[in-house]
């Protein structure tokens, strides 16, 4: 047998492996596979491609932003999207809540030995679709395998860099008495969703997580309108952790009005059958902005001409009181304290 | 969210306010259930509530008034390297006196937090080797469900589940908070999860014989609103009765079989409350055909008389003797995030519920709405 035919035989029974193994993450011909037939097919690019140590891209702008964020979600796949979904939509919404517009991501993938070969493929066509949908190019990336029964089956991190249009500067610092809180949608959606999958798999529900990547609808907005002066995607801790945060920073008052806040039905059940308090639970798809009083409306109308948008609302202003609180008025018209909510969620027991 | 909503609970806090400015002194109302003690903060209610009226909580969260020597004895359970411990979710950081069961589980024991006592049994099933200890807290509501897992253990022989019992009876409690003679309350807003197991009319006592209004409610906004308003209109009128307000969730007699569950594999027992100390019958243990699932006897555990922590006043608390804010250590050494005491752990709980929501009155901003359109 030539040494040629060997070697397709070797990929040959490489390929037919179902499961992640140690040797591809080993740097030699199993990780080419990987790459080779699993990666690049689904992410390839003119510069991915090259599979360059570093991967040069043109910005087109004198200010870059770069974030980096890790993915370690279980279970891998939820209702309304899985960890690679995720891991592309939560870059591109650090970068585009920055007023960044999101230009490469480098993509980081620890796999775990005994991995299903099409759970990865599952992912990895997931981070194409997400990728594609935000118009971002995987540039370079990076696989490890650890030992079976770490990393949780996987974890993945990605960077991602951003340009800055000139001129523009979104910051906290901004912020003032009188400006308008938006919400784009409903809230919660994510953090239940996964909550449920992980705690009751046996419950069936209509909850999907709101994962997506917003970049398209904040640009429209930001090219609507001049008046926003600050957005945060609000992850863990949900809204009432970036509302707090911000009457917290600002020492200003933040005043949100409950009947105002869209969260859907089925959200508001599970949270009570579980015990948690919406307000604090993750969205992977909703962004906060604040905007000038006058620019509020127009902003809220470019928001809810994006489909990811439709049902945003303004859901309160700053108030011009230095005490740092935020405070929600209730639906019967009580008030009470938002604060961030502390660690872990602990589901109650009655 | 609807308008309809908005217009009754602001009817219903017409009333409260009416019925409270005729009673013209200070009246107390008691809640004796977390979700009541949680929602009432989060709605707000507080804020809106005429200035002679309180609204306490009383012994109703679980966790709360788990008695510090059952917390020891868990810990004392997941420190055990053949044991797996299951347990809801509440029940992780609340501190024993050495440490709590999170603390136990970073430090390599089997934890496991489980959101039905059935998974408790699967995972005693799956894993023979290890032994499981479900932890069974909770009053009438979660009480059945501990039952149906003892019968599910047994039915599947199994030999290596057992349960920590310490699960309480509401209206013990109600009476030894009554007849000790340390609270003064002009009525109770009765536990709408409870009454659907129990039924209405087992509060019927509290009112013939300590002539005190019981107003069953549900958890919204404006049920709790209607229960208040309820109660201070009957003691405007000098007429305690029985209403129930939560006639989608509770009977008069309650759930038969849910009782029959409790009935079938617990016996009444003696137990102790933090805060109440012991009270006669007012707990429940494993009968005796069951005492193979019993995990004191398994193990040969006997709550140990521990200590509350110095300066915590948890008990005077769920009493409602004190106000959060009267413990020192609260919001001091004491917040949500390094617990001290049950009440400041359990999202339940009224320590955590005032430090998460509750501001003194007075120092509100004047209420101007948000103006906007949408």
């Amino acid at each position: 047998m030539s040494s040629q035919s060997l070697q397709s035989a070797a990929v040959a029974r490489l390929d037919a492996l179902r499961h992640i193994v140690l040797a591809h993450g080993g740097g030699g011909q199993l990780t080419d596979e990987l790459i080779g037939r699993m990666v690049l097919p689904r992410l390839g690019n003119d510069v991915l491609n090259d599979l360059l140590d570093a991967s040069c891209v043109d910005l087109a702008t004198s200010r870059a932003a770069l974030t980096i964020d890790g993915y370690v979600v279980q279970p891998l796949t939820f209702p309304g999207g899985d960890i690679g979904r995720l891991a592309i939509s939560g870059t591109v919404n650090d970068l585009a809540v920055s007023g960044a517009e999101p230009v490469a991501i480098a993509l980081g993938l620890i796999l775990a030995e005994g991995l299903d070969r099409k759970v990865l493929e599952k992912v990895l066509d997931s981070i194409a679709a997400t990728a594609r949908e935000a118009g971002v190019r995987v540039v370079t990336g990076d696989t490890k395998v650890v030992g079976r029964g770490q990393a949780d089956g996987m974890y993945i991190t990605t960077a991602g860099v951003g340009a800055v249009p000139a001129g523009r500067r979104l910051h906290m610092d901004q912020i003032r008495p009188g400006d308008a809180v938006l919400i784009s949608g409903p809230i919660a959606d994510h953090g239940l969703t996964v909550m449920l999958a992980r705690q009751m798999p046996d419950v069936q529900s209509v909850l999907r997580s709101d994962v997506a990547p917003l970049n398209g609808m904040i640009r429209r907005m930001l090219d609507r309108t001049g008046g926003v002066v600050f957005m945060r995607d609000p992850t863990r801790g949900g809204l009432a952790s970036v509302a707090a945060d911000i009457a917290q920073r600002t020492g200003l008052h933040v005043l949100l009005d409950e009947p105002r806040i869209p969260i859907r039905p089925e959200t508001r059940h599970a949270a009570e059958m579980l015990g948690l308090d919406p307000l604090e639970v993750a969205n992977e798809g909703k962004v906060l902005v604040v905007v000038r009083p006058d620019a509020a409306e127009a902003a809220l109308a470019a928001l809810r001409e994006d489909p990811l948008g439709r049902e945003a609302m303004i859901i309160g202003r700053i108030e011009d009181v230095r005490d740092g609180l935020c405070e929600l008025q209730t639906v019967i018209g009580g008030r009470r304290i938002l604060q961030k909510p502390y660690g872990e969620q602990l589901p109650r027991i009655c | 969210m609807s308008q309809r909503r908005i217009i009754d609970s602001q009817e219903y806090l017409r009333r409260l306010r009416d019925a409270a400015e005729a009673i013209g002194r200070r009246v107390s109302f008691m809640e004796v259930c977390g979700t009541h003690t949680v929602n009432a903060f989060r709605c707000g209610l507080h804020s809106l509530m005429p200035s002679n009226v309180r609204l306490l909580s009383g012994p109703g969260c679980p966790v709360c008034v788990t008695s510090q020597g059952d917390i020891d004895m868990m810990i004392e359970l997941a420190r055990r390297g053949d044991v797996t411990i299951c347990t809801y979710g509440d029940m992780l950081r609340v501190t024993g006196s050495g440490g709590n069961l999170e603390e136990a589980r970073g430090q390599g024991a089997e934890v496991r937090v489980v959101y039905s006592s059935l998974e408790a049994v699967r995972l005693a099933a799956a894993e023979p080797d290890r032994k499981v200890v479900f932890t069974g807290v909770g009053f009438e509501t979660t009480t059945p469900p501990t039952a149906a897992a003892v019968l599910e253990a047994e039915a599947r022989n199994l030999k290596n589940f057992s349960v920590l019992v310490s699960h309480k009876r509401i209206m013990p409690a109600m009476r030894a908070l009554l007849d000790s003679g340390q609270v003064r309350v002009d009525g109770f807003l009765c536990p709408g999860h409870v009454s659907a197991i129990i039924g209405y009319a087992a509060f019927a006592p509290v009112v013939r014989r300590y002539d005190l209004p019981c107003v069953i409610a549900g958890f919204e906004d404006l049920q709790i609103a209607a229960g208040l308003a309820r109660l201070a209109e009957m003691v405007r009128d000098r007429r305690p009765t029985l209403e129930n307000l939560y006639p989608q969730a509770v009977t008069r007699w309650g759930n038969r079989r849910a009782q029959n569950l409790i009935r079938r594999v617990f016996r009444s027992a003696d137990a102790t409350w933090r805060g109440l100390g012991a009270i006669p019958g007012s707990g429940l243990s494993l009968r005796g055909r069951f005492a193979r699932f019993d995990a004191q006897q398994v193990f040969g555990l006997s709550a140990p008389n521990s200590p509350e922590p110095p300066g915590c006043r948890c008990g005077e608390v769920i009493t409602g003797r004190v106000e959060p804010s009267e413990c020192k250590l609260f919001g001091t050494a004491c917040t949500p995030v390094r617990p001290m005491g049950p009440c400041m752990v359990s999202s339940e709980g009224t320590c955590q519920a005032w430090f998460k929501y509750h501001r003194p009155q007075g120092s509100l901003p004047a209420v101007t709405g948000v103006e906007v359109r949408a």
